[in-house]
């Protein structure tokens, strides 16, 4: 592949780099050191604190900052009240914290940081490392919530309405795969989109970099196009970033609504 | 791939700060701050559905109010027209009960008049009768020598009078 000749490496964006306390932080002999991928997920946080606290400032009258995190809110609250309905209420917070965590992941991965040298940016969502733990924590919860308020009752769940009583051997074996999928599906989903996206990014400008180091011609010919492809991906990136994130809370909240209202 | 490569190295520190700042996520902004941001929008909604209700009952209030004053109005003015109608009829008929009063009076003047009238005009005509009868006596005496009856020139006057 002409990308792995190339001098940029595209997988390089993805290695995570130890900052401090490689050595001796630790808890139970696992290694907790904390990363480039830690750092960008306090900053996502801190951004995410920041955006929220500027929001709520509780006016009757709203200004537009109050208003862009309220709108968010409502967005979560009425996809929770559209796919679960009343009980989905409470779930709002563990939705919000899903939804707005991931968005700012992924867009702060997309900040052109590289520019100013030694820096990069880097997406924590592109881990699947990262993707697991939340995939886990929504499997968990629908479990929890699913046998808490429907007991064993929550396994009728592998066998939908309709079902043929001649299929009754395999219908529930089916159900049982797709649910178990879903935590990885939820996974691999987010951390492939996001990989997928910057990878082509580097890819490109790679094409862009040697294209123009080996003369004009194919400067023109190929780092021009390839260039204004970049500038196309990077809209479509921006757009996978919301789509990601929304479609990561829209499921979680349609699993949630098979554990709150059992057919 | 980092992501299979390092992944023996990195995923205790992975999970480990994924579950920290996650959870700080949740805690401190999805449980502390979203639930405030969410009330003031139901306050607010509320304060707006209020409001709606409140101008909503101000205005049937202004409406029944209106309609009160209208109603009002109307039966004021039916009352006003029945009044003038009234005088209007009342003072018809005194006008009608004079005329008439005024009218027979007149009549009876009238009448009174002609009888006058006519009382004269045969006090006149026997006047002019007697003139004319002792006249044609006094001419028939002077031109014929002939002394008439009065009787006679009498009824010759008035036949001729009369003719």
């Amino acid at each position: 592949m002409a990308a792995e000749q190339a001098k940029v490496d595209p997988m390089h964006q993805f290695t995570i780099e130890p900052m401090f306390g490689t050595d001796h932080w630790s808890i139970a002999g696992y290694n907790i050191a904390f990363t480039n991928s830690a750092l960008w997920m306090a900053i996502t946080v801190v951004a995410l604190l920041v955006f929220v606290a500027g929001g709520n400032k509780r006016q009757l009258v709203p200004g537009r900052w109050q208003m862009a995190v309220e709108s968010l809110t409502g967005f979560i609250d009425n996809l929770l009240a559209a796919n679960v309905g009343p009980a989905g209420k409470k779930y709002v917070p563990y939705i919000f914290s899903l939804f707005s965590f991931i968005l700012f992941a992924n867009l702060l991965g997309l900040v052109p940081l590289a520019l100013i040298p030694g820096l990069h940016p880097f997406t924590p969502t592109s881990h699947f490392t990262a993707t697991g733990v939340l995939a886990i924590l929504s499997f968990s919860i629908v479990l929890i919530v699913g046998f808490w308020r429907h007991g064993f009752h929550f396994f009728s769940l592998f066998v939908p309405h309709g079902t043929p009583i001649w299929l009754l051997w395999l219908i529930p074996f089916i159900e049982l795969i797709s649910f178990l999928v879903r935590p990885f599906s939820l996974a691999l989903r987010l951390f492939v989109a996001m990989m997928a996206g910057h990878v082509l990014l580097e890819v490109l400008s790679s094409f862009v970099i040697d294209s123009s180091n080996s003369g004009l011609l194919w400067g023109t010919v190929v780092g021009i196009p390839s260039f204004v492809l970049m500038v196309a991906i990077s809209a479509l990136e921006l757009l996978v970033a919301g789509i990601q994130a929304y479609v990561f809370a829209l499921l979680t909240s349609l699993y949630l609504n098979d554990a709150e209202n059992l057919h | 791939m980092p992501q299979i490569s390092q992944l023996a190295a990195t995923y205790s520190s992975q999970i480990f700060w994924m579950l920290l700042f996650f959870g700080f996520i949740f805690f401190v902004i999805g449980r502390g701050m979203v639930p405030k941001v969410m009330a003031t929008v139901e306050v607010r909604d509320k304060q707006i559905a209020s409001d709606l209700a409140a101008a909503e009952a101000a205005r049937a209030a202004a409406n029944a109010e209106e309609e009160a004053w209208r109603s009002q109005a109307n039966a004021q003015r039916a009352e006003a027209q029945a009044v003038i109608a009234k005088a209007k009829q009342e003072a018809a008929k005194a006008s009608e009960i004079s005329l008439a009063e005024a009218n027979s009076r007149i009549d009876v003047r009238l009448n009174e008049a002609e009888a006058r009238i006519g009382e004269a005009r045969a006090q006149a005509l026997k006047d002019i009768e007697a003139l004319a009868a002792e006249a044609a006596g006094d001419i028939v005496l002077r031109l014929a020598g002939v002394k008439v009856d009065a009787k006679a020139a009498a009824a010759a006057a008035k036949e001729a009078l009369n003719a």
